[in-house]
Protein backbone atom coordinates (compact mmCIF):
# COMPACT_ATOMS: atom_id res chain seq x y z
CA UNK A 1 0.00 0.00 0.00
CA UNK A 2 1.04 3.14 -0.79
CA UNK A 3 0.21 4.69 2.78
CA UNK A 4 2.81 7.48 3.71
CA UNK A 5 2.44 10.36 5.61
CA UNK A 6 3.76 13.16 4.04
CA UNK A 7 6.64 14.81 5.99
CA UNK A 8 6.39 17.34 8.37
CA UNK A 9 6.75 21.40 6.71
CA UNK A 10 9.81 22.91 8.41
CA UNK A 11 9.41 26.05 9.98
CA UNK A 12 10.28 28.94 7.56
CA UNK A 13 9.23 27.30 3.81
CA UNK A 14 7.02 28.61 1.72
CA UNK A 15 4.32 27.18 0.68
CA UNK A 16 5.24 26.38 -2.84
CA UNK A 17 8.72 24.80 -2.18
CA UNK A 18 7.09 22.72 1.06
CA UNK A 19 4.94 20.99 -2.08
CA UNK A 20 7.68 20.52 -4.36
CA UNK A 21 9.68 18.78 -1.22
CA UNK A 22 6.92 16.75 -0.24
CA UNK A 23 5.95 15.10 -3.75
CA UNK A 24 10.02 14.59 -4.19
CA UNK A 25 10.52 13.38 -0.75
CA UNK A 26 7.01 10.54 -1.10
CA UNK A 27 8.43 9.31 -4.60
CA UNK A 28 11.65 8.68 -3.08
CA UNK A 29 10.39 6.93 -0.57
CA UNK A 30 8.25 5.17 -2.86
CA UNK A 31 11.38 4.35 -5.25
CA UNK A 32 12.83 3.06 -1.83
CA UNK A 33 10.95 0.65 -0.92
CA UNK A 34 10.45 -0.98 -4.20
CA UNK A 35 13.90 -1.50 -5.42
CA UNK A 36 13.06 -3.80 -7.77
CA UNK A 37 11.40 -0.93 -10.12
CA UNK A 38 14.80 1.15 -10.22
CA UNK A 39 16.48 -2.30 -10.50
CA UNK A 40 14.50 -3.92 -13.38
CA UNK A 41 15.15 -0.40 -15.31
CA UNK A 42 19.12 -1.02 -15.01
CA UNK A 43 19.03 -4.76 -15.73
CA UNK A 44 16.94 -3.70 -18.50
CA UNK A 45 19.86 -1.85 -19.95
CA UNK A 46 22.10 -4.04 -19.06
CA UNK A 47 20.53 -6.69 -21.49
CA UNK A 48 19.88 -4.01 -24.15
CA UNK A 49 23.21 -3.32 -24.65
CA UNK A 50 24.50 -7.09 -24.24
CA UNK A 51 22.16 -7.76 -27.46
CA UNK A 52 23.77 -5.16 -29.66
CA UNK A 53 27.05 -6.97 -30.21
CA UNK A 54 25.38 -10.78 -30.29
CA UNK A 55 23.72 -9.08 -33.01
CA UNK A 56 26.52 -7.75 -34.90
CA UNK A 57 29.69 -9.49 -34.15
CA UNK A 58 32.21 -9.11 -31.76
CA UNK A 59 34.81 -6.71 -34.01
CA UNK A 60 36.67 -4.24 -30.96
CA UNK A 61 36.54 -1.67 -33.50
CA UNK A 62 33.12 -1.19 -34.67
CA UNK A 63 31.93 -2.16 -31.00
CA UNK A 64 33.74 0.84 -29.89
CA UNK A 65 32.53 3.27 -32.74
CA UNK A 66 29.29 2.25 -32.08
CA UNK A 67 29.84 2.22 -27.82
CA UNK A 68 27.70 5.76 -27.24
CA UNK A 69 25.41 5.39 -29.91
CA UNK A 70 24.38 1.71 -28.63
CA UNK A 71 24.39 3.00 -24.93
CA UNK A 72 22.39 6.30 -25.16
CA UNK A 73 19.69 4.50 -27.13
CA UNK A 74 19.48 1.36 -24.60
CA UNK A 75 19.38 4.29 -22.00
CA UNK A 76 16.10 5.53 -24.04
CA UNK A 77 14.44 2.78 -24.04
CA UNK A 78 15.23 1.94 -20.34
CA UNK A 79 13.78 5.22 -19.49
CA UNK A 80 10.86 4.94 -21.54
CA UNK A 81 10.01 1.50 -19.49
CA UNK A 82 9.73 3.72 -16.30
CA UNK A 83 7.60 6.60 -17.33
CA UNK A 84 4.63 5.04 -17.84
CA UNK A 85 4.69 4.56 -14.11
CA UNK A 86 5.24 8.02 -12.78
CA UNK A 87 1.25 8.77 -12.99
CA UNK A 88 -0.17 5.74 -13.03
CA UNK A 89 0.23 4.62 -9.73
CA UNK A 90 -1.35 7.84 -8.60
CA UNK A 91 -4.14 7.63 -10.67
CA UNK A 92 -4.64 4.41 -8.86
CA UNK A 93 -4.86 5.12 -5.13
CA UNK A 94 -6.21 9.26 -5.59
CA UNK A 95 -2.73 10.75 -5.02
CA UNK A 96 -3.08 12.45 -8.59
CA UNK A 97 -6.84 14.24 -7.52
CA UNK A 98 -5.13 15.36 -4.49
CA UNK A 99 -2.08 16.95 -6.72
CA UNK A 100 -4.42 18.64 -8.85
CA UNK A 101 -6.74 20.18 -6.23
CA UNK A 102 -3.32 21.34 -3.95
CA UNK A 103 -2.74 24.84 -2.90
CA UNK A 104 0.94 24.25 -4.84
CA UNK A 105 1.09 25.07 -8.79
CA UNK A 106 0.62 21.83 -10.64
CA UNK A 107 3.68 22.69 -12.59
CA UNK A 108 5.92 22.82 -9.19
CA UNK A 109 4.52 19.22 -8.73
CA UNK A 110 5.15 17.66 -11.97
CA UNK A 111 8.65 19.05 -11.86
CA UNK A 112 8.58 17.34 -8.49
CA UNK A 113 7.26 14.28 -10.25
CA UNK A 114 9.80 14.54 -12.90
CA UNK A 115 13.01 14.83 -10.30
CA UNK A 116 12.05 12.05 -8.36
CA UNK A 117 11.52 9.76 -11.55
CA UNK A 118 15.09 11.09 -12.89
CA UNK A 119 16.85 10.48 -9.09
CA UNK A 120 14.89 6.84 -9.52
CA UNK A 121 15.76 6.11 -12.80
CA UNK A 122 17.75 8.12 -14.98
CA UNK A 123 20.76 8.81 -12.18
CA UNK A 124 21.54 5.15 -11.95
CA UNK A 125 21.40 4.91 -15.63
CA UNK A 126 23.91 7.95 -16.15
CA UNK A 127 26.39 6.42 -13.00
CA UNK A 128 25.84 2.98 -14.46
CA UNK A 129 26.18 3.10 -18.10
CA UNK A 130 30.04 3.83 -18.36
CA UNK A 131 30.88 0.32 -16.78
CA UNK A 132 28.79 -0.85 -19.55
CA UNK A 133 31.16 1.02 -21.96
CA UNK A 134 33.83 -0.95 -20.71
CA UNK A 135 32.22 -3.87 -22.36
CA UNK A 136 32.69 -1.95 -25.42
CA UNK A 137 36.35 -1.18 -24.99
CA UNK A 138 35.67 2.49 -24.78
CA UNK A 139 38.83 4.87 -23.77
CA UNK A 140 38.48 5.66 -20.51
CA UNK A 141 37.91 9.66 -21.11
CA UNK A 142 35.43 8.43 -23.29
CA UNK A 143 33.32 6.69 -20.50
CA UNK A 144 33.46 10.19 -18.44
CA UNK A 145 31.87 11.75 -21.40
CA UNK A 146 29.34 9.11 -21.67
CA UNK A 147 28.53 9.77 -17.89
CA UNK A 148 28.31 13.26 -18.21
CA UNK A 149 26.18 13.28 -21.71
CA UNK A 150 23.61 11.18 -19.50
CA UNK A 151 23.49 12.95 -16.69
CA UNK A 152 22.81 15.93 -19.05
CA UNK A 153 20.56 14.28 -20.96
CA UNK A 154 18.46 11.91 -18.92
CA UNK A 155 16.84 15.13 -16.74
CA UNK A 156 15.27 15.88 -20.10
CA UNK A 157 13.91 12.49 -20.66
CA UNK A 158 12.33 12.44 -17.61
CA UNK A 159 10.82 15.91 -18.31
CA UNK A 160 9.59 15.57 -21.83
CA UNK A 161 8.71 11.97 -20.46
CA UNK A 162 6.49 13.81 -17.99
CA UNK A 163 4.79 15.15 -20.54
CA UNK A 164 3.67 11.93 -22.15
CA UNK A 165 2.91 10.35 -19.22
CA UNK A 166 0.15 13.43 -18.09
CA UNK A 167 -0.91 12.79 -21.51
CA UNK A 168 -1.68 9.37 -21.42
CA UNK A 169 -2.43 8.91 -18.03
CA UNK A 170 -5.13 6.01 -17.44
CA UNK A 171 -5.53 5.26 -21.21
CA UNK A 172 -5.37 1.67 -22.94
CA UNK A 173 -2.01 0.70 -23.91
CA UNK A 174 -0.14 3.62 -22.47
CA UNK A 175 2.89 2.16 -22.10
CA UNK A 176 3.89 1.78 -25.91
CA UNK A 177 1.93 5.00 -26.89
CA UNK A 178 4.16 6.84 -24.36
CA UNK A 179 6.92 5.13 -25.96
CA UNK A 180 5.76 6.33 -29.05
CA UNK A 181 4.87 9.87 -28.44
CA UNK A 182 8.19 10.81 -26.30
CA UNK A 183 10.87 9.04 -28.79
CA UNK A 184 10.47 11.27 -31.60
CA UNK A 185 10.68 14.90 -29.31
CA UNK A 186 14.21 13.00 -27.58
CA UNK A 187 15.81 12.63 -30.48
CA UNK A 188 17.89 15.73 -30.43
CA UNK A 189 18.74 14.77 -27.44
CA UNK A 190 20.02 11.64 -28.47
CA UNK A 191 22.14 13.10 -31.37
CA UNK A 192 23.98 15.86 -28.66
CA UNK A 193 24.49 13.25 -25.98
CA UNK A 194 25.88 10.72 -28.25
CA UNK A 195 27.64 13.10 -30.45
CA UNK A 196 29.19 14.27 -27.57
CA UNK A 197 31.16 11.33 -26.92
CA UNK A 198 31.66 10.17 -30.53
CA UNK A 199 33.60 14.43 -30.93
CA UNK A 200 35.40 13.28 -27.26
CA UNK A 201 36.92 9.80 -29.05
CA UNK A 202 37.82 11.89 -32.05
CA UNK A 203 39.72 14.23 -29.96
CA UNK A 204 37.14 17.88 -31.53
CA UNK A 205 35.64 19.87 -28.82
CA UNK A 206 32.91 18.49 -27.05
CA UNK A 207 31.79 22.19 -25.60
CA UNK A 208 29.06 22.70 -28.15
CA UNK A 209 27.29 19.73 -27.78
CA UNK A 210 27.27 20.19 -23.84
CA UNK A 211 26.28 23.72 -24.39
CA UNK A 212 22.93 22.51 -26.34
CA UNK A 213 22.18 19.76 -24.24
CA UNK A 214 22.45 21.99 -21.25
CA UNK A 215 20.36 24.24 -23.39
CA UNK A 216 17.54 21.49 -24.11
CA UNK A 217 17.82 20.97 -20.34
CA UNK A 218 16.88 24.47 -20.17
CA UNK A 219 13.86 24.34 -22.76
CA UNK A 220 12.62 21.25 -21.07
CA UNK A 221 12.86 22.94 -17.43
CA UNK A 222 11.00 26.02 -18.79
CA UNK A 223 8.26 23.66 -21.27
CA UNK A 224 7.53 20.79 -19.66
CA UNK A 225 6.37 21.56 -16.37
CA UNK A 226 3.37 23.58 -17.60
CA UNK A 227 2.51 21.24 -20.57
CA UNK A 228 2.57 18.20 -18.91
CA UNK A 229 0.36 20.13 -15.71
CA UNK A 230 -1.84 21.28 -19.00
CA UNK A 231 -2.07 17.89 -19.77
CA UNK A 232 -2.89 16.52 -16.02
CA UNK A 233 -5.77 18.85 -16.07
CA UNK A 234 -7.17 17.25 -19.42
CA UNK A 235 -7.03 13.90 -18.18
CA UNK A 236 -9.14 15.09 -15.22
CA UNK A 237 -12.14 17.12 -16.62
CA UNK B 1 -26.88 20.01 -52.46
CA UNK B 2 -30.86 20.14 -51.27
CA UNK B 3 -30.89 23.63 -48.45
CA UNK B 4 -30.02 22.59 -45.14
CA UNK B 5 -32.73 23.22 -42.47
CA UNK B 6 -31.16 24.29 -39.40
CA UNK B 7 -32.32 24.94 -35.84
CA UNK B 8 -30.15 28.26 -35.84
CA UNK B 9 -31.63 31.53 -36.07
CA UNK B 10 -31.66 33.17 -39.70
CA UNK B 11 -29.02 35.21 -40.50
CA UNK B 12 -29.61 38.51 -41.60
CA UNK B 13 -28.79 38.92 -45.01
CA UNK B 14 -26.33 42.12 -45.16
CA UNK B 15 -24.07 41.18 -42.26
CA UNK B 16 -21.27 39.01 -41.66
CA UNK B 17 -20.11 37.65 -38.60
CA UNK B 18 -17.05 35.40 -39.26
CA UNK B 19 -17.50 33.60 -35.66
CA UNK B 20 -20.88 32.68 -36.77
CA UNK B 21 -18.92 29.63 -38.66
CA UNK B 22 -17.47 28.16 -35.26
CA UNK B 23 -20.47 26.46 -35.49
CA UNK B 24 -20.29 23.11 -37.00
CA UNK B 25 -23.38 22.73 -38.49
CA UNK B 26 -23.42 26.79 -40.51
CA UNK B 27 -19.23 26.04 -41.43
CA UNK B 28 -20.96 22.45 -43.11
CA UNK B 29 -22.30 23.69 -46.61
CA UNK B 30 -19.79 26.19 -46.49
CA UNK B 31 -16.88 23.50 -46.58
CA UNK B 32 -18.84 21.36 -49.11
CA UNK B 33 -18.65 24.83 -51.39
CA UNK B 34 -14.87 25.44 -50.87
CA UNK B 35 -14.24 21.86 -51.18
CA UNK B 36 -15.53 21.59 -54.87
CA UNK B 37 -14.14 24.78 -55.67
CA UNK B 38 -10.32 23.79 -54.76
CA UNK B 39 -11.02 20.51 -56.17
CA UNK B 40 -12.33 21.59 -59.11
CA UNK B 41 -8.74 24.19 -59.74
CA UNK B 42 -6.38 21.52 -58.19
CA UNK B 43 -7.26 19.50 -61.41
CA UNK B 44 -6.74 22.07 -63.90
CA UNK B 45 -3.04 23.08 -61.77
CA UNK B 46 -1.87 19.51 -61.67
CA UNK B 47 -2.60 18.89 -65.26
CA UNK B 48 -1.03 22.02 -66.03
CA UNK B 49 1.98 20.67 -63.61
CA UNK B 50 2.25 18.15 -65.49
CA UNK B 51 2.42 19.39 -68.21
CA UNK B 52 4.49 21.01 -68.12
CA UNK B 53 7.04 19.23 -65.34
CA UNK B 54 6.87 16.10 -67.96
CA UNK B 55 6.33 17.71 -71.37
CA UNK B 56 8.10 21.51 -71.17
CA UNK B 57 10.52 21.37 -69.03
CA UNK B 58 14.28 20.32 -70.54
CA UNK B 59 16.16 17.78 -69.52
CA UNK B 60 18.57 18.22 -67.01
CA UNK B 61 22.43 18.06 -67.27
CA UNK B 62 23.28 16.00 -63.94
CA UNK B 63 20.54 13.88 -63.07
CA UNK B 64 18.47 13.16 -66.61
CA UNK B 65 15.18 12.74 -66.40
CA UNK B 66 15.65 11.40 -62.63
CA UNK B 67 15.17 14.70 -61.42
CA UNK B 68 11.39 15.01 -62.88
CA UNK B 69 10.73 13.22 -59.30
CA UNK B 70 11.11 16.72 -57.78
CA UNK B 71 7.43 17.41 -59.44
CA UNK B 72 5.63 15.41 -56.80
CA UNK B 73 8.59 15.63 -53.74
CA UNK B 74 8.96 18.98 -53.28
CA UNK B 75 4.88 19.46 -53.26
CA UNK B 76 4.46 16.78 -50.99
CA UNK B 77 7.20 17.70 -48.32
CA UNK B 78 6.02 21.42 -48.14
CA UNK B 79 2.53 20.57 -47.70
CA UNK B 80 3.54 17.82 -45.00
CA UNK B 81 5.17 20.62 -43.15
CA UNK B 82 2.71 23.50 -44.01
CA UNK B 83 -0.33 20.76 -42.48
CA UNK B 84 1.51 20.31 -39.51
CA UNK B 85 1.78 23.94 -38.39
CA UNK B 86 -2.18 24.50 -39.38
CA UNK B 87 -2.64 21.26 -37.38
CA UNK B 88 -0.67 22.64 -34.47
CA UNK B 89 -2.18 26.08 -35.18
CA UNK B 90 -5.98 24.93 -35.21
CA UNK B 91 -5.62 22.34 -32.58
CA UNK B 92 -4.27 25.24 -30.17
CA UNK B 93 -6.85 27.35 -31.21
CA UNK B 94 -9.80 24.39 -30.00
CA UNK B 95 -7.38 24.06 -27.12
CA UNK B 96 -7.44 27.36 -26.47
CA UNK B 97 -11.05 28.61 -27.15
CA UNK B 98 -12.87 25.47 -26.22
CA UNK B 99 -13.78 25.64 -29.90
CA UNK B 100 -14.92 21.61 -30.91
CA UNK B 101 -14.30 22.96 -35.03
CA UNK B 102 -11.30 23.74 -34.48
CA UNK B 103 -10.00 20.83 -33.11
CA UNK B 104 -11.84 18.48 -35.63
CA UNK B 105 -10.23 20.72 -38.48
CA UNK B 106 -7.07 19.57 -36.76
CA UNK B 107 -8.05 15.88 -36.72
CA UNK B 108 -9.05 16.49 -40.22
CA UNK B 109 -5.90 17.68 -41.04
CA UNK B 110 -3.79 14.71 -39.47
CA UNK B 111 -4.14 11.82 -41.94
CA UNK B 112 -3.74 13.87 -44.96
CA UNK B 113 -0.62 15.46 -43.48
CA UNK B 114 0.70 12.13 -42.43
CA UNK B 115 0.42 10.89 -46.24
CA UNK B 116 2.38 14.24 -47.60
CA UNK B 117 4.90 12.93 -45.03
CA UNK B 118 4.67 9.09 -46.26
CA UNK B 119 5.18 10.39 -50.41
CA UNK B 120 7.78 12.77 -49.56
CA UNK B 121 9.67 9.81 -47.80
CA UNK B 122 8.96 7.74 -50.59
CA UNK B 123 9.92 10.07 -53.61
CA UNK B 124 12.64 11.29 -51.80
CA UNK B 125 13.69 7.73 -51.95
CA UNK B 126 13.29 6.60 -55.69
CA UNK B 127 15.00 10.18 -56.61
CA UNK B 128 18.15 9.06 -54.24
CA UNK B 129 18.49 5.51 -55.74
CA UNK B 130 19.62 6.83 -59.27
CA UNK B 131 20.68 10.36 -57.85
CA UNK B 132 22.94 8.37 -54.97
CA UNK B 133 22.50 4.98 -55.36
CA UNK B 134 20.67 4.25 -52.69
CA UNK B 135 17.08 3.86 -51.97
CA UNK B 136 17.49 5.37 -48.22
CA UNK B 137 20.19 8.39 -47.44
CA UNK B 138 20.50 9.91 -43.85
CA UNK B 139 20.03 13.24 -45.84
CA UNK B 140 19.36 15.76 -42.87
CA UNK B 141 15.88 16.76 -44.67
CA UNK B 142 14.72 13.06 -45.09
CA UNK B 143 15.28 12.52 -41.74
CA UNK B 144 13.36 15.24 -40.20
CA UNK B 145 10.65 14.21 -42.52
CA UNK B 146 10.68 10.58 -40.74
CA UNK B 147 10.45 12.19 -37.41
CA UNK B 148 7.68 14.19 -38.96
CA UNK B 149 5.74 11.30 -39.53
CA UNK B 150 6.33 9.97 -36.75
CA UNK B 151 5.01 13.04 -34.84
CA UNK B 152 1.99 12.68 -37.45
CA UNK B 153 1.43 8.84 -36.19
CA UNK B 154 1.59 10.17 -32.92
CA UNK B 155 -1.00 12.47 -32.99
CA UNK B 156 -3.23 10.14 -34.68
CA UNK B 157 -2.75 7.41 -32.25
CA UNK B 158 -3.28 9.29 -29.24
CA UNK B 159 -6.16 11.03 -30.26
CA UNK B 160 -7.61 7.03 -31.52
CA UNK B 161 -6.50 5.46 -27.65
CA UNK B 162 -8.75 8.20 -25.57
CA UNK B 163 -12.23 7.43 -25.82
CA UNK B 164 -14.11 10.45 -24.86
CA UNK B 165 -13.95 12.75 -27.87
CA UNK B 166 -13.15 15.97 -26.36
CA UNK B 167 -10.31 14.59 -23.73
CA UNK B 168 -9.05 12.76 -26.83
CA UNK B 169 -8.93 16.75 -28.88
CA UNK B 170 -7.52 18.34 -26.05
CA UNK B 171 -4.82 16.18 -25.26
CA UNK B 172 -4.00 15.57 -28.83
CA UNK B 173 -3.83 19.48 -29.11
CA UNK B 174 -1.38 19.89 -26.33
CA UNK B 175 0.91 17.07 -28.42
CA UNK B 176 0.85 19.00 -31.42
CA UNK B 177 1.78 21.97 -29.52
CA UNK B 178 4.73 20.63 -27.88
CA UNK B 179 5.78 19.12 -31.42
CA UNK B 180 5.59 22.78 -33.05
CA UNK B 181 7.99 23.40 -30.70
CA UNK B 182 10.21 20.81 -31.25
CA UNK B 183 10.40 20.41 -34.92
CA UNK B 184 12.57 23.06 -35.20
CA UNK B 185 14.89 21.80 -32.57
CA UNK B 186 14.55 18.44 -34.72
CA UNK B 187 15.33 19.55 -37.59
CA UNK B 188 18.44 21.85 -36.76
CA UNK B 189 19.98 19.25 -34.50
CA UNK B 190 19.45 16.50 -37.37
CA UNK B 191 21.09 18.82 -39.77
CA UNK B 192 24.44 18.86 -37.61
CA UNK B 193 24.32 15.38 -37.35
CA UNK B 194 24.03 14.93 -40.88
CA UNK B 195 27.22 17.42 -41.50
CA UNK B 196 29.47 15.51 -38.75
CA UNK B 197 28.73 12.12 -39.98
CA UNK B 198 29.21 12.08 -43.26
CA UNK B 199 31.94 12.67 -45.33
CA UNK B 200 30.66 14.05 -48.60
CA UNK B 201 27.83 15.84 -47.86
CA UNK B 202 24.71 14.60 -49.25
CA UNK B 203 22.05 16.25 -49.87
CA UNK B 204 18.47 15.56 -51.55
CA UNK B 205 18.03 19.51 -51.38
CA UNK B 206 19.79 20.27 -54.14
CA UNK B 207 17.53 20.39 -56.41
CA UNK B 208 19.03 20.78 -60.03
CA UNK B 209 19.97 24.75 -61.01
CA UNK B 210 16.39 25.45 -62.40
CA UNK B 211 15.49 26.57 -65.26
CA UNK B 212 12.11 28.53 -65.35
CA UNK B 213 9.77 25.71 -66.75
CA UNK B 214 11.05 23.65 -64.09
CA UNK B 215 10.36 26.38 -60.87
CA UNK B 216 6.82 27.26 -63.05
CA UNK B 217 5.79 23.51 -63.04
CA UNK B 218 7.16 22.90 -59.42
CA UNK B 219 5.28 25.71 -58.09
CA UNK B 220 2.22 24.89 -60.22
CA UNK B 221 2.19 21.61 -58.62
CA UNK B 222 2.40 22.94 -54.92
CA UNK B 223 -0.52 24.95 -55.64
CA UNK B 224 -2.07 21.85 -57.10
CA UNK B 225 -0.89 20.00 -53.77
CA UNK B 226 -2.51 22.49 -51.95
CA UNK B 227 -5.61 22.93 -53.21
CA UNK B 228 -5.92 19.21 -52.95
CA UNK B 229 -5.21 19.19 -49.31
CA UNK B 230 -7.82 21.64 -48.75
CA UNK B 231 -10.43 19.91 -50.49
CA UNK B 232 -10.03 16.00 -49.08
CA UNK B 233 -9.17 17.78 -45.37
CA UNK B 234 -12.18 19.93 -45.73
CA UNK B 235 -14.38 16.86 -46.82
CA UNK B 236 -12.97 14.90 -43.90
CA UNK B 237 -13.93 17.64 -41.87
CA UNK B 238 -17.30 17.30 -43.21
CA UNK B 239 -17.71 13.27 -42.44
CA UNK B 240 -16.42 14.10 -39.05
CA UNK B 241 -18.97 17.06 -38.43
CA UNK B 242 -21.35 14.24 -39.44
CA UNK B 243 -20.28 11.67 -37.12
CA UNK B 244 -19.83 13.66 -34.00
CA UNK B 245 -23.10 15.42 -34.58
CA UNK B 246 -24.90 12.53 -35.74
CA UNK B 247 -27.66 12.98 -32.90
CA UNK B 248 -28.61 16.10 -33.90
CA UNK B 249 -31.80 16.57 -36.18
CA UNK B 250 -30.17 18.80 -39.11
CA UNK B 251 -27.60 15.95 -39.33
CA UNK B 252 -30.21 13.50 -39.63
CA UNK B 253 -32.07 14.88 -41.97
CA UNK B 254 -29.14 15.39 -44.21
CA UNK B 255 -28.19 11.65 -43.84
CA UNK B 256 -31.91 10.90 -44.84
CA UNK B 257 -31.59 13.32 -47.69
CA UNK B 258 -28.42 11.95 -49.01
CA UNK C 1 8.11 19.14 -76.35
CA UNK C 2 10.86 17.18 -75.03
CA UNK C 3 9.49 13.91 -75.77
CA UNK C 4 8.85 12.16 -79.73
CA UNK C 5 6.82 9.44 -78.45
CA UNK C 6 5.14 7.66 -76.32
CA UNK C 7 7.51 5.03 -75.81
CA UNK C 8 10.15 7.75 -75.10
CA UNK C 9 7.80 9.16 -72.38
CA UNK C 10 7.31 6.13 -70.38
CA UNK C 11 11.13 5.26 -70.59
CA UNK C 12 12.41 8.06 -69.07
CA UNK C 13 15.66 8.02 -70.40
CA UNK C 14 16.39 4.98 -68.22
CA UNK C 15 15.07 6.13 -65.25
CA UNK C 16 11.43 5.21 -66.05
CA UNK C 17 11.17 2.32 -63.08
CA UNK C 18 11.86 5.48 -60.51
CA UNK C 19 10.08 8.51 -62.28
CA UNK C 20 7.00 6.60 -62.52
CA UNK C 21 7.45 4.62 -59.33
CA UNK C 22 6.83 8.00 -57.28
CA UNK C 23 4.07 9.92 -59.58
CA UNK C 24 2.66 6.45 -59.29
CA UNK C 25 2.59 6.39 -55.94
CA UNK C 26 1.76 9.78 -55.32
CA UNK C 27 -2.06 9.17 -57.79
CA UNK C 28 -2.35 5.85 -55.52
CA UNK C 29 -2.18 7.80 -52.17
CA UNK C 30 -4.62 10.41 -53.90
CA UNK C 31 -6.83 7.95 -54.70
CA UNK C 32 -6.93 6.05 -51.28
CA UNK C 33 -7.65 8.90 -49.80
CA UNK C 34 -10.90 10.09 -51.64
CA UNK C 35 -12.17 6.45 -51.72
CA UNK C 36 -10.93 6.22 -47.92
CA UNK C 37 -13.49 9.41 -48.20
CA UNK C 38 -16.24 7.86 -49.88
CA UNK C 39 -16.22 4.90 -47.57
CA UNK C 40 -16.39 6.36 -44.32
CA UNK C 41 -19.24 8.49 -45.65
CA UNK C 42 -20.82 5.46 -46.89
CA UNK C 43 -20.70 3.76 -43.42
CA UNK C 44 -22.10 7.11 -41.72
CA UNK C 45 -25.22 7.02 -44.66
CA UNK C 46 -26.08 3.92 -44.00
CA UNK C 47 -25.30 2.97 -40.19
CA UNK C 48 -26.55 5.62 -38.46
CA UNK C 49 -24.21 5.35 -35.64
CA UNK C 50 -22.08 2.80 -36.86
CA UNK C 51 -19.24 5.07 -38.55
CA UNK C 52 -19.38 7.28 -35.85
CA UNK C 53 -16.62 8.26 -33.63
CA UNK C 54 -14.24 11.07 -34.40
Amino acid sequence: MNAIALPLPRPAETGALRGLRCVVARDLRLALRRPADTLSVLFFLVIVVSLFPLGIGPEPELLRRMAPGVVWVAALLASMLSLARMFADDLQDGTLESLLLSATPLPLLVLGKALAHWLASGLPLALVSPLLAMQFGLAPDAMGLLAVSLLLGTPVLSLVGAIGAALTVGVRGAGVLLSLLVLPLVVPVLIFGAGAVDAGSAGTSVAAHFSLLAALLVLALAGAPPAAAAALRIAFE
Amino acid sequence: MSPIATSLPPRPPASFHLFAYAAPQRFYPLAGRIALASALVAALLAVAGLVIGLGIAPTDAQQGEAYRIIFVHVPAAWMSMVIYLAMAFWAGIGLAFNARLASMFARALAPTGALMAFLALWTGALWGKPTWGTFWVWDARLTSELLLLFLYIGFLSLHSAIDDVRRADRAAAVLALVGVVNVPVIYFSVQWWNTLHQGASVSLSKAPSMATPMITGMLVMVGAFWLYATAVTLLRLRTLILAREGDAAWARRLREAA
Amino acid sequence: MNWSSWSEFAAMGGYGLYVWGAFGMSAFAVALEIAQLRARRRALRAGDGAGART
